[in-house]
């Protein structure tokens, strides 16, 4: 079968690209590489690790399950949008470097975005249920207690 | 020095860029006209290759190029024989290396065929169902026996025999220390060890500059010098014309410093050729195959006892599988024979092994390197030892550690780096009593009987180790203070994740009076820092960190020196703190480290003969061996005993790697390890068919642990430094990893009396169908 | 790891996806939620020519009621949807207990019901659920529509009664009877595992607590989804007693013949079965009981 270009609009972070994409574009290959957004991660292009998590419309999803043509009106947070305007950092990142959440931080980009997200439902998290929301994000430098921590202690801070 | 920062958990430098998605990672490097490169791969384990043609793939619009082995012409050879045989007598070993892509024979699933460069990596997979391949499958060695019987397939036909090595090392005397034994435990165990996987895979960019006559690679190598030597050497080049760069590394943990990996010895290759940057990011499925294991051994093992439960000796025959090629020698099953003699006086060792060819992906270190196969079979044989004399199985440990005055303690037999094994400094004793104390030794009996009242199988696990740190042969620093004030380290390691921005800025910052945060490391360029050997068996905060310590001390003396001249008073009346140099007692009176360096770098006049320009130094340090850390861990964990599922409750890890230069780094590292022993212990199988394809190459087949999986994990630690460095550090990078298993087959037997009901738990990995499996074989 | 070639369509409405696929048929497929048919695609072992994209058919969302009672779930109702509706979650706890047993919140934000139920793999939770529960699954071509009994919709691993011209478009939950208990538990390796073993149970009680309606379905041990109800035939009209809660574990054990896997061997998964249904049978018994 012959393979077809689509013009697509996405909103990344708030700013709307127009670009052109074949049909089989991942939308993580899309982020990365035309849109030169590279902190979002790949680890595995199944759908397991979690290091490609962005949020579409809000919501966490593996961004190697998704077409970039599926992006189309669709908007897409990154990594690259989580500090403020000024770069002061999400008191999630905070706590992530205070806590020291990440070593090799391939993962961290996936973690901030899946946790920051559940954070926004749920400021007053137990432990159990922050492993259970990071249960679908691979790490395999950490042993994951010091992000646990970071987002309990992020939740602390948020909840003010 | 008013504040010091050595010891303390200081935050890390590198944080900000990865949590902002700002740090270049391999995939990250974009480059004008790069092409992308796709491999073909072996199917099968082992054939003969009749045709690979790539015609049809040439035609494909999109492809660049492709290339077979033929194409390679002189280019094409085995790669080179990265550790040698160490010297120890009467040893065998048939040195046969991987190939950049097979020519006649494949030797295992997912060895290179061809390779296809096109100007997308979707456009280079289609083209890999353009190529013709027509191999004969021939039958695969994958069980280590069957495979050194007479009459099987040999993986190198030239050889004779599936035997890669054969070695033989013995303390003692151990059959005389067997005669005079009142009890000898003997028992097979089998150990496998699974996959490292890092979240990034491996990952090659190789740019070539015809006009400036440059090769510039990005590598996700843990040893970047050596990749340049030997890419130089390859590609007919001058080392200075080779760049290598390790950029941030997303996980290594052993897998990334095998070299040369067929795709490292192509891309270069390949640009030169075309004149085009090309990138090869390995995909997940691919890292199953293409990136090297650890895998299995099976072990005789023997020890033989006193009645009071000390060790008269120990005799182990084991198998190793060594995988399809033996680039990396015996270390891997050299240091599974050191380490299991483990924290205990062992008078008598004779300890056999052969590393077999199998047509299974290559065999090297990764974390642990071995070392976990050894401790589990001396944990176990404590074990069973334990029962057998009705000695309790913490106290059968305390009566065998080596007493705190014998150190150094001497093996007598050869560790991989090729000194004889001898532990540097130790105090093993509190170690075990602070681990008993936070696990609750002492009450769990009580604690198990109640919750068994109420139907809920509680076991407890306990498993000492030492580990081999920090060995040789030598890292360097280059330390230079820039004329802003700030400072610039460049060593020659690389690095992934392993806090080093933070460490060498610490070591450096008590040194010359900077802010950590005003150090910048620069790790993995060999433009930045020429020489060095890599990250590798828990070295890099003690090699590198002694050499940024050496340089530190040079850079001190220098500034001071050059204040003293510029005040006219002597170096004792001046103090080096907050970027600046001052005189006791005048704070007024100073001069910045950055102006400084400005004026060791004069623009006119005459520089005393014997100054070099510049405040800076770099220094070299090679340790005259390794150091030995080591530690006990011990859990609780609660098996569900009819779905043989299990949950850990507590975990205790106390441990001693000398002088600690960051606790909060360190705590990370033993987290990790942790995580990974857990998975290596209970959920990560490679599962292999007896043609050698494994059944789940996949992430949702090969199970990392999750955040529900790994526990809270509580640490301690006790301090005996190493007399080997001035800093008195060991390496700490494996400890988490290495005596997971033994903890998990006594906890299970421990929580479902297991020994009482006759069943045994010998090997690692464990899983619930598993265990169900050897109750139900006997018996119950 | 990069999907092969093809066309992409979004579908602008559910007729326009219908008629695309009564067109292009075996060579379509329908992306829904793509958390299965993407990363087979990536692996390249699925290679559909076009792919028709149903995310933008707001009609295939959402839950309204269904006829008599119970519910209707549109395909393009996404696990999230389920999960975040207490109302849903009060009217179908055995769904609401097994969602945090499927993959990871990340997945559960894109996968659909239907989706999930048309990719039929034998070790999902949800078609053994479908079972329990008598659901009917109503399906549509640009010509007709047509429903099918959960039963007859499962034939094998991966295959359903689905035509090349046909969507699934929605399926329909009946209201369980008052007194009725249900319980899901399953045996993962890791949390958000397909299940070694998992069942569904759905028990109702009459005034003297006998037993008067019993639904027991496993997932993971066997080519479907297996309905073995009948092995519990024996419980109808009298209170479970735990001697004959155990007799009809026996008869599950016997009854199942599970496959194995690199996770567990097929005589595991018999244990296991067994075990699980005695314990579910015990839970669901009483939380029938404790009217909950
Ligand atoms: C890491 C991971 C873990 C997972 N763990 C689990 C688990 O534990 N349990 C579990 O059950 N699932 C699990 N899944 C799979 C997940 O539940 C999928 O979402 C689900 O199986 C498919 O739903 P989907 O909407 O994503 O369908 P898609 O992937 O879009 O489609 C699946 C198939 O159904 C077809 N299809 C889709 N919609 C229709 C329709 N309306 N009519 C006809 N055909 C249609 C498609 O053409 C395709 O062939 C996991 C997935 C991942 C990535
Ligand atoms: S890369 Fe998407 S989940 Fe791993
Ligand atoms: S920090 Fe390395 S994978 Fe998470």
């Amino acid at each position: 079968m012959d393979t077809d270009d689509h013009d697509i609009t996405v909103s990344v972070n708030g700013v709307r690209y127009k670009r052109r994409v074949e049909s089989r574009m991942l939308l993580s290959d899309f982020l990365r590489h035309d849109l030169a957004l590279a902190g979002t991660h790949v680890g595995c292009e199944h759908g397991v690790c979690g290091a490609c998590t962005v949020l579409l419309d809000g919501q966490p999803v593996r961004s190697c399950l998704m077409l970039a043509v599926q992006a189309e009106t669709h908007e897409i947070s990154t990594i690259e949008g989580l500090t403020d305007k000024d770069g002061a950092y999400h008191p999630l990142q905070q706590a992530m470097h205070d806590h020291h959440g990440l070593q090799c931080g391939y993962c961290t980009p996936g973690i901030l975005m899946t946790m920051t997200a559940f954070l926004e439902e749920n400021l007053s998290p137990s432990e159990d249920e922050v492993r259970e929301a990071l249960s679908g994000n691979l790490c395999r430098c950490t042993g994951y207690q010091n992000i646990v921590d970071a987002v309990m202690a992020a939740a602390q801070r948020m909840r003010g | 020095m008013s504040t010091r920062t050595f010891g303390e958990p200081i935050k890390r430098n590198e944080d900000r860029r990865l949590l902002t998605g700002q740090a270049l990672f391999i995939d990250d490097v974009e480059l004008p006209g790069l092409l992308h490169v796709a491999f073909l791969r072996s199917q099968v384990a082992h054939a003969k290759i009749r045709k690979i043609d790539v015609s049809k793939a040439r035609q494909r619009p999109g492809v660049v190029a492709a290339y077979v082995a033929e194409d390679l012409g002189d280019y094409w050879k085995p790669g080179p024989l990265l550790v040698p045989p160490p010297p120890i007598a009467g040893i065998v070993f048939n040195q046969r290396t991987q190939v950049p892509l097979a020519r006649d024979k494949v030797r295992h699933v997912g060895e290179p065929l061809a390779i296809i460069i096109a100007e997308s990596r979707y456009i280079a997979e289609d083209a890999l169902d353009d190529i013709d391949v027509e191999l004969e499958q021939l039958p695969a060695v994958v069980d280590l026996e069957r495979g050194l019987r007479a009459g099987s397939a040999l993986v190198h036909d030239d050889v004779g025999s599936n035997v890669s090595a054969h070695v033989r090392q013995t303390k003692g005397n151990y059959a005389a220390a067997a005669a005079k034994a009142d009890c000898i435990i003997k028992r097979r165990f089998r150990y496998e060890h699974g996959i490292s996987s890092p979240i990034e895979t491996r990952g090659v960019v190789a740019q070539w500059d015809a006009r400036a006559n440059q090769m510039t690679i990005w590598d996700t190598t843990q040893a970047p010098v050596f990749v340049r030597n030997g890419l130089a050497a390859m590609l007919g080049l001058n080392e200075r014309n080779v760049r290598v760069i390790a950029p941030f590394v997303g996980g290594g943990f052993g897998p990334k410093i095998m070299m040369f990996y067929p795709e490292e010895v192509l891309l270069p290759w390949v640009s030169m050729k075309l004149n085009r940057p090309v990138k090869w990011i390995e995909d997940r499925l691919e890292h199953f195959f293409a990136t090297t294991h650890e895998r299995g051994q099976i072990h005789d093992a023997e020890i033989a006892l006193s009645r009071d439960g000390k060790i008269l000796g120990i005799k182990d025959v084991f198998l190793h599988d060594g995988g399809a090629y033996d680039p990396y020698g015996l270390t891997v099953p050299i240091n599974s024979q050191c380490t299991l003699l483990g924290p205990y006086v062992v008078p008598n060792y004779d300890s056999t092994f052969t590393q077999v060819f199998t047509n299974l992906t290559l065999v090297t270190p990764y974390r642990g390197a071995g070392r976990q196969h050894g401790v589990f079979v001396m944990e176990r044989l404590l074990d069973f030892a334990a029962h057998e004399l009705k000695i309790d199985r913490a106290e059968i440990r305390r009566r065998n550690l080596i007493p705190a005055d014998a150190f150094p303690y001497k093996n007598e037999i050869i560790y991989q780096d090729f000194q004889p094994l001898e532990y540097d400094s130790g105090n093993y004793e509190p170690v075990l009593d602070m681990a008993l104390e936070a696990i609750g030794y002492k009450t769990f009996k009580e604690q198990q009987a109640a919750a068994r009242a109420q139907g809920r199988h509680l076991g407890l696990g306990l498993a000492c180790y030492v580990e081999g740190t920090g060995i040789g042969p030598y890292e360097g620093a280059k330390v230079q203070v820039q004329s802003n004030g700030k400072v610039s380290i460049a060593t020659g390691i690389g690095t992934q994740g392993q806090g080093h921005f933070t460490v060498f800025a610490q070591i450096a910052a008590d040194q010359l009076g900077v802010a950590v945060t005003d150090i910048d490391v620069v790790t993995g360029d060999t433009d930045q820092f020429y020489w060095g050997a890599g990250t590798f068996a828990s070295r890099g905060a003690v090699v590198a960190g002694n050499a940024v310590n050496e340089a530190s001390k040079v850079v001190r003396k220098k500034a001071l020196k050059l204040a003293s001249d510029l005040f006219e008073c002597s170096e004792e009346d001046l103090v080096l703190e907050d970027g600046k140099v001052s005189i006791v007692g005048i704070p007024e009176k100073f001069v910045r480290l950055g102006d400084l360096a400005n004026q060791a770098n004069p623009m006119r006049g005459a520089v005393q003969p014997g100054t070099e320009p510049g405040l800076e130094s770099t220094q070299y340090f090679g340790p005259p061996m390794g150091a030995t850390a080591n530690g006990v861990h011990a859990m609780v964990i609660e098996v569900d005993p009819r779905t043989f599922d299990l949950k850990v409750l507590k975990y205790v890890v106390v441990h001693d790697c000398g002088t600690v230069i960051n606790p909060m780094i360190l705590a990370g590292q033993i987290h990790g390890g942790v995580a990974q022993g857990i998975g290596n212990a209970f959920y990560e199988k490679l599962a292999f068919d007896d043609q050698g394809q494994l059944l789940n190459a996949s992430l949702a087949d090969y199970l990392l642990p999750t955040a529900l999986e790994v526990p809270r994990m509580e640490l301690g630690h006790t301090v005996t430094p190493s007399p080997l460095n001035p800093m008195g550090i060991k390496g700490a990078g494996e400890a988490g990893a290495i005596p997971v298993g033994p903890m998990f087959a006594q906890a299970i037997e421990d929580a479902l009396d297991l020994k009482e009901r006759g069943v045994e738990l010998l090997e690692i990995p464990l899983s619930p169908s598993r265990v169900f499996e050897l109750t139900r074989k006997s018996g119950q | 790891m990069k999907p092969a070639p093809f066309k992409y369509i979004a579908a602008a409405s559910l007729e326009h996806a219908l008629s695309l696929k009564a067109e292009y048929g075996d060579d379509a497929k329908f992306l829904a939620g793509g958390q299965s048919l993407m990363p087979t695609m990536n692996f390249r072992l699925a290679q559909p020519a076009i792919l028709i994209d149903l995310n933008r058919i707001e009609s295939l969302g959402g839950i309204r009621p269904g006829d008599a009672g119970g519910a209707r779930i549109g395909a393009l109702t996404r696990y999230r949807n389920l999960e975040r509706d207490a109302g849903f979650a009060r009217m179908f706890p055995l769904i609401a207990e097994a969602l945090p047993h499927i993959a990871h919140p990340q997945i559960r934000n894109r996968g659909t019901i239907g989706g999930n139920l048309s990719h039929a793999d034998p070790a999902s939770e949800l078609p053994a659920i479908m079972l329990a529960l008598g659901a009917r699954f109503h399906i549509q071509t640009t010509k007709q529509t047509r429903s099918v009994e959960a039963p007859d919709f499962f034939l094998g691993a991966l295959t359903t009664d689905l035509q090349p011209d046909e969507m699934l478009v929605e399926v329909e939950l009946p209201l369980s009877k008052p007194r009725t208990g249900s319980c899901f538990m399953e045996v993962a390796r890791r949390r958000g595992d397909f299940a070694i073993v998992g069942i569904a149970v759905m028990m109702t009680l009459g005034n003297q607590d006998e037993c008067t309606h019993i639904r027991l379905t496993f997932c993971g041990v066997g080519e479907t989804p297996i309905d073995a109800s009948s092995a519990a035939d024996h419980l109808i009209g009298s209170a479970p007693t735990e001697k004959a809660i155990c007799d009809v574990a026996a008869s599950v054990q016997a009854m199942i013949d599970p496959g194995g896997s690199v996770h567990a061997t097929a005589d595991y998964q018999r244990h296991v079965a067994g075990v699980l249904t005695e314990r579910a049978l015990q839970t669901a018994f009483q939380r029938a009981r404790d009217g909950h």
